[in-house]
């Protein structure tokens, strides 16, 4: 009775495990299914470095380096805003916060992960454009700026939880072993802690972008959805996820537009996860030289 | 000046042997007594204490639980002090409050007084890194940074300030060839540290330490995670560097502190229950204590 329990329990969990195996399969599976004929219509290369993106005109053009660019600028903007803000974060709870302090601010920090992307897409849309549209005199404030300041900001506790993740692997030895050898506390931070703790780090900073450049409701409320090469980073943009979410509902199924739609989904795909695999790759290396497992 | 003229006579019922040298010297005026005190190794003479260091009445507190209580101990210059006692006595916590460590836990308080030098450690004013730089520490795991062999002991000398990189090349062939590793690294000074064996690793360290030409040198445990060849090797290691340095070392292993001491402290549950010469405490220890630790029924 027992051993049949047992193998019930077996079978169930191996079940559920290799469950998610077959889903990630079954989404490539579609996505190269419905994304590849696209080239029936277009080339490999004018698809992606084409630059202009009107698939709905006559004759449709469906070149994506517009969408790209978007995504792109709109990546590296909220980097510049997520990477300091969030390894700051991590370094204040890790080293500097007090036990008081990082009772507020951690719990915090946490809870900022936790409000759901539309929420933040309504509060750039609805405060930050006007606000930043008023300041800086532009046309919109629905523009690549604005989509890289509220997708910084969402991209904070992804960081700085990862990054605290890493300083916290940092053993105790070497800041012991650097204090003994009479480092003050700066030093000891900033010539142990984070070199020790600077693969991590930078896998932080990598699935923190990986956050972003799958992020998709947020960018189509706030980044103004102009498929256009953005002359400045004050221009309106359409980054390639808010692209699929807004045109996916028109496309008529199994049309050009709609391969193309796919299309777009397998080069996001492949973009995250070769940006998920180096941050794979670092951390492994990072365990190995902490002499953790392996 | 800040120097003790107290004699160090109080918590004498528990430290029965505190302050072994005046003891030893009024007790037993043999010659090798005599040949201390000329060496100033007699630790009290005039009522000054001249112990390179010395603990006065420390009682320590992890909160509110006590972890040492009233421990007077000297440590004589150019001499290898070994603490022993079972796990829990004390003898980890008492080592690191030679060169501050202790100041890093939280919630942990100090009662009493630690000498370096006739100095209080503790005083305001002191600072911390110039004692942590004076009584360096090798700890119980070896704790070689994530870095090369030639950046781990090149760190100690840039934090204190040292940039000139001929001095810091001079400096790391010493100190590796003091800790008896230069043979085995001359050729990887560029490697990752953490490639060394463990043996290797600790004797690393050993020369991390002394390249920021420490006087006093605290070994914690430094064999317990090691092999009998690489254990021998840090022993010898200890044997030639008390020439040059005062070492303090605490150990388990009780034959280890009879092969490398030349005065043991035996402690259990946070008090200094007897010191003196290791001969002595081996062979004659004064306290029942020491002798049953000693001969295996406890600990």
């Amino acid at each position: 009775m027992r051993k049949i329990k047992e193998s019930i329990y077996k079978w169930l969990f191996t079940i559920t495990a290799f469950a998610s195996l077959a889903f990630l399969v079954g989404i490539v599976i579609v996505l190269f299914k419905e994304g590849i004929p696209i080239l029936k219509y277009i080339d490999f290369f004018p698809f992606i470095f084409g630059e202009s993106w009107y698939p709905t005109y006559e004759p449709p053009d469906y070149g994506i380096l517009p969408l790209i660019a978007a995504s792109f600028w709109v990546t590296i903007g909220a980097m510049v805003i997520c990477v300091p803000l969030g390894i700051g974060t991590a370094l204040y709870l890790h080293e500097l916060a007090g036990e008081k302090q990082r009772a507020v601010l951690k719990p915090t920090v946490e809870l900022l992960a936790a409000i759901p992307s539309i929420v933040f897409g309504f509060f750039g849309m609805i405060i930050v454009a006007p606000f930043i549209q008023r300041l800086l005199n532009i046309p919109t404030g629905l523009c690549a700026f604005t989509a890289s300041l509220v997708l910084g900001i969402m991209a904070i506790p992804a960081v700085s939880s990862i990054a605290e993740d890493a300083l916290s692997f940092v053993p105790r030895s070497f800041k012991e072993a650097s204090f003994a050898l009479g480092a003050n506390r700066w030093q000891t931070l900033t010539k142990v802690v984070i070199p020790a703790a600077g693969s991590g780090i930078s896998t932080s900073i990598i699935l923190g972008m990986s956050r972003i450049v799958g992020e998709t409701m947020t960018v189509l409320m706030v980044s103004g959805g102009a498929a256009v090469i953005p002359k400045s980073f004050f221009s309106p943009v359409r980054p390639m996820t808010s692209t699929i979410a807004a045109e996916m509902g028109e496309a008529v199924m199994g049309s050009a537009h709609y391969n193309a739609l796919f299309a777009i989904g397998l080069l996001l795909f492949l973009i995250t996860l070769v940006i998920n695999l180096i941050a794979e790759i670092i951390s492994r290396k990072y365990r190995l030289k902490l002499g953790l497992n392996r | 000046m800040d120097i003790d003229i107290r004699p160090v006579r109080d918590g004498i019922k528990e430290a029965s042997d505190g302050n072994a040298g005046r003891n030893e010297s009024t007790a037993r005026p043999n010659d090798r007594a005599n040949q201390f005190r000329s060496a100033k190794n007699g630790a009290v003479s005039n009522g000054v204490n001249l112990a390179r260091m010395h603990s006065q009445n420390v009682n320590f507190y992890y909160g509110k639980s006590r972890a040492l209580s009233n421990v007077n101990m000297n440590i004589h210059e150019n001499k290898v002090t070994a603490i022993i006692g079972p796990s829990g006595c004390g003898k980890s916590t008492f080592i690191r409050l030679l060169n501050r460590m202790n100041d890093l836990i939280a919630n942990s308080r100090l009662d009493g007084k630690i000498f370096l030098d006739g100095k209080d450690i503790n005083a305001p004013g002191v600072d911390v890194v110039d004692i942590r730089r004076r009584v360096g520490m090798v700890f119980q795991k070896p704790n070689p940074f994530p870095k090369t062999i030639l950046e781990n002991i090149s760190y100690g000398l840039e934090i204190n300030g040292r940039k000139d990189s001929g001095f810091i090349r001079h400096k790391v062939i010493e100190s590796l060839e003091k800790a008896a590793l230069w043979n085995e690294v001359k050729n990887r000074l560029n490697d990752n540290a953490l490639g060394l064996s463990g043996g290797q690793q600790q004797r690393l360290c050993i020369a991390r330490c002394l390249a920021v030409e420490p006087e006093v040198i605290l070994f914690d445990e430094p064999c317990a995670s090691l092999d009998p060849i690489s254990t021998k090797k840090i022993e010898e290691l200890i044997l030639e560097l008390k020439k040059e340095y005062t070492i303090v070392i605490v150990t388990h292993n009780m034959q280890q502190a009879a092969r490398v001491s030349d005065y043991t402290a035996f402690m259990y549950l946070g008090q200094l229950v007897e010191f003196g010469q290791t001969e002595k405490v081996f062979t004659v220890p004064k306290q029942k204590q020491t002798e049953e630790y000693l001969s295996g029924k406890f600990g």
